[in-house]
């Protein structure tokens, strides 16, 4: 493992399979009447966040508290970012008051990376702008795996608006590494030029991915970007792409699918389908706990090495 | 690095400690009842079930085994630049008001087992825990001291015991080395 974890983009199938193998291990303490390990005892964790957030900075917290760090949160909208701090300044801030993990989602794409340059903190990438969301995209990974025993050759399809999502971008630098096929399905309006190129099948219809997807991954509309005019109407997307169960009859019987909320009930999801057995968005969440858990126990430390005691 | 090792223990001879350790347990605990026997990972595991399956023939009880990982809960953790991978936890049966036998193949420090209690206290409360060690080499760092023992091997600090379980090793049998480039090997 790196000091960091930024991009998806940077990492190998092994680093991958280690973060999803040493998840597994952390869900036992999920069912544990003290819900509590020592391992980070002593350490602070800070999490920095410049966007609005519920799950990913509530999982970041209790995963970290799980693992008996101490967390300090920060929100850019009650803080003196609002009186004008840099983002340098604010960095150098969490470094004086000796924050070990600084957890990031920043509107620019690059913000972890200038941070991790400002001290010798290990910066986890909480999402950033056009970017990446990397622990989004190993909590899929491994709801994926949990669900359907494996990852290689399996048809994933993410359908919605791929071109303003950094999830869609670290799923599907995540997806292809671990060999699976990624299809792109959304209105031409919601895809980037040339996003084939990163390794994924590109399709404008749902149609097209019936007979042979195992994975439906929904993106949420963004309702605040309707005045880019990607879409005529939400109502005409919901049509075309949202997910209601007679769509969902189409498509294979064991057909798997998820969301990274929060979710626009009737927009890209009809509520039978959210709340139906096909459907793993709360497994998603609780998965998040572990993954985030094992990438903050694994993210390396900058002590010595100390002699290894055996027996 | 230059080292030689010795044999100290083959198959028959863990055979025979384990089958005397069995005994052992079930004449301290008065038999099996509310017993439960937790490997440590890697090597504690095979021989928690070992130790089950003996008791099973003995006494005709099923004691129900577990694994215990005690990596998170190590006093070195925040030492290491390099956290170790945790492997497996799974304790199957209810820790409270359990009689616990904590098995692993060599008592060392004592650190393990001072991390092994600390997280079996977070899963509950036991009415008690026991040590059952297949060596003890001595040199503990903490008041912590084995129930069990399948052999006492006195030793420097500059030598290692090596346990082979077939279930993890593929061979059997308990080996004691020494360097004999002390420069490489000093602590």
């Amino acid at each position: 493992m790196d000091r960091n974890l930024i991009r998806i983009r940077t990492l190998d199938k092994e680093d991958i399979t280690k973060i999803l193998d040493q998840s597994k291990v952390f869900l036992e303490i999920l069912d544990r009447p003290i819900k509590k390990v020592p391992a980070l005892r002593g350490k602070v964790v800070v999490t920095l966040f410049f966007e609005p957030s519920t799950r990913t900075r509530m999982s970041f917290e209790l995963a970290a508290k799980m693992l008996s760090a101490d967390v300090l949160n920060f929100a850019a909208s009650t803080s003196s970012a609002v009186k004008g701090e840099s983002l340098k300044d604010t960095a150098l801030t969490m470094k004086a008051l000796g924050a070990d993990y600084i957890v990031v989602r920043h509107t620019h794409t690059g913000a972890p990376e200038f941070i991790a340059k400002q001290g010798d903190f290990r910066v986890i990438n909480g999402g950033d702008g056009f970017g990446e969301h990397p622990t989004q995209a190993l909590l899929d990974l491994f709801t994926i795996r949990q669900k359907l025993g494996r990852l290689e050759g399996l048809n994933v399809a993410i359908m919605g608006d791929i071109a303003h999502s950094r999830v869609a971008r670290s799923n599907i630098f995540a997806l292809t590494k671990m060999g699976a096929n990624v299809r792109l399905v959304a209105p031409p309006t919601m895809l980037p030029v040339n996003i084939e190129k990163l390794g994924a099948q590109v399709h404008y219809r749902p149609d097209a991915i019936f007979e042979d997807t195992d994975v439906l991954y929904l993106l949420r509309v963004q309702t605040e970007r309707q005045k880019d005019s990607l879409l005529p109407s939400l109502k005409e997307y919901a049509e075309l792409f949202g997910v209601n169960g007679d769509l969902l009859s189409k498509f294979k019987k064991d057909v798997i699918v998820m969301h990274p909320g929060p979710i626009n009930r009737g927009v890209e999801i009809s509520h039978d389908v959210a709340d139906g057995n096909d459907t793993y968005i709360e497994e998603q969440v609780r998965n998040g706990l572990v993954v985030r858990m094992a990438v903050l126990y694994l993210l390396e430390g900058g002590k010595e090495a100390a002699h290894e005691a055996v027996n | 690095m230059k080292s030689k090792t010795v044999e100290i223990m083959d198959e028959e001879g863990i055979k025979r400690a384990l089958i005397r350790i069995a005994h052992e347990i079930l004449e301290k605990n008065k038999g099996a009842e509310r017993l439960a026997l937790l490997g440590l990972q890697t090597r504690g595991v095979p021989i928690a079930e070992r130790l089950a399956a003996i008791i099973k023939e003995i006494e005709g009880a099923d004691v129900p085994v577990g694994a215990l990982d005690v990596t998170l809960y190590r006093d070195d953790l925040s030492h290491m630049r390099h956290h170790p991978q945790v492997r497996a936890t799974t304790v199957p049966f209810n820790v409270e008001n359990s009689r616990i036998v904590i098995t692993d193949e060599v008592i060392y420090t004592g650190r393990t087992i001072r991390a092994a209690m600390d997280a079996i206290m977070d899963l509950g409360r036991p009415q008690l825990i026991q040590l059952a060690a297949l060596i003890d080499r001595g040199h503990r760092e903490l008041p912590i001291r084995a129930d069990y023992v399948g052999k006492n091997i006195p030793t420097s600090r500059l030598e290692w015991v090596h346990v082979r379980l077939r279930e993890v090793d593929g061979i059997e049998g308990v080996t004691l080395g020494r360097s004999l480039d002390r420069a490489a090997d000093d602590e």
